[in-house]
């Protein structure tokens, strides 16, 4: 790879930060987004709302959320409160991505503006790759990246807005297939430990379960339940080790 | 005080910055301040990302089985079964998502254009 004669600056961190949309995270998710553009012509959000959306939000499961919430005429505290609870996954995301990318100089203000990038695919983008980065530099990389992610997509809903209603059927339903599976695969790729992927298992299993029981809140139950089942199995396996590690006299030592 | 409550242009968007924005941007930003303090194995902050986690299962189960638009035009088996192979293929290459993607997607639009003849 070619490296800079001379120290780099903020700003060519920047720029390597937004050159990261020419990768196939980047790729993947402005599928995606081609998927949602369809989604919220089909559910006749408008142009302006889906752009607005997609600029604020910036969570592809926090704004399918929101669209089935509004249009399924939740009252405003509902919706807040489902796409709330759907979005609690952000703040472990954020917490585990700050320390790698702040230094001691750097500001809580700027940490709290560039968060707003955070996503699933910045965040899995950005633990791969931060490492390269020289630390007093990291920031700018990431808001490089999250930026330019964020604003070409913006730029895909908004100009897509009028192409995917002209889509034939088969690209328009593959292209709503493309989300489901780009989202379990990344986060089972992306987990630190073993409780994400019992979450995962449970989840997909509970969910069409309280559909039949209770379809306005299948989601808020089976996060709930789900989680917790999860969690529960989760402990009990840690315990089991514990236990195990503590038989064969190993170091007490447990690895998650 | 539902999407359509309101007749004015403004409605939508601030529905959507309350319900949409707010509501993810705190999380961001209590991320941020909660920082490194929380330990990344406590036990509480397993069981907020266990049921974070749930939460998104359940909207990528459901995005599947009982899909909005075209997609739900398409067999439930195939849906299901592309998924889950794609999925598999995912898991046996390495936990590479480029892959599980591209075979269920393959999966899906050779089985689609099969069932319609």
């Amino acid at each position: 790879m070619q490296s800079p004669a001379k120290p780099a600056g903020g700003s060519y961190w920047f720029f390597r930060g937004m050159r990261g949309i020419v990768s196939l995270p980047a790729f993947i998710l402005f599928c995606s987004f081609v998927g949602f553009t369809g989604f919220a012509v089909e559910s006749g959000i408008t142009r302006a709302e889906a752009v607005f959306m997609t600029g604020s939000v910036w969570a592809l499961p926090a704004m399918v959320l929101l669209v089935t919430s509004a249009l399924g005429s939740a009252a405003l505290p509902a919706a807040f409160l489902t796409v709330t609870l759907s979005s609690i996954r952000l703040m472990p995301m954020v917490a585990a991505l700050i320390p790698e990318i702040r230094t001691r100089k750097t500001r809580t203000i700027a940490l709290l503006a560039v968060s707003h990038f955070i996503a699933v695919t910045s965040w899995v983008f950005t633990m791969e790759r931060i490492a390269k980065v020289p630390p007093e530099h990291r920031v700018k990389f990431f808001a490089g990246f999250g930026m330019t992610l964020t604003s070409c997509n913006m730029m895909i809903v908004g100009f897509g807005y009028n192409l995917v209603g002209a889509l034939p059927p088969l690209a328009a339903g593959t292209l709503f297939f493309l989300t489901p599976i780009y989202f379990i695969t990344s986060i089972w790729a992306s987990a630190r430990d073993m409780s994400v992927y019992i979450a995962m298992i449970v989840g997909v299993v509970l969910a069409p379960v309280f559909h039949q029981v209770a379809p306005e809140f299948d989601i808020l139950y089976t996060g709930i339940v789900g989680g917790t089942i999860a969690f529960g199995i989760e402990r009990l396996i840690r315990v089991r080790q514990a236990n195990a590690s503590a038989r064969t006299d190993e170091p007490g030592r447990v690895e998650p | 005080m539902n999407w359509n409550s309101l007749d004015a242009w403004w409605w939508p968007f601030l529905y959507i910055g309350i319900a949409g924005w707010i509501a993810t941007d705190m999380w961001r930003w209590l991320g941020v301040l909660v920082g490194n303090r929380l330990r990344d194995d406590s036990a509480f902050l397993i069981w907020v990302r266990s049921v974070a986690t749930a939460l998104v299962a359940a909207v990528i189960a459901k995005l599947i089985i009982y899909p909005n638009g075209e997609l739900a035009n398409f067999p439930l088996w195939l849906r299901i079964g592309s998924a889950v192979i794609g999925f598999a293929v995912f898991l046996v290459a390495g936990k590479r998502p480029w892959v599980g993607i591209g075979t269920a997607i393959i999966l899906i639009v050779v089985g689609r254009v099969l069932t319609t003849g």
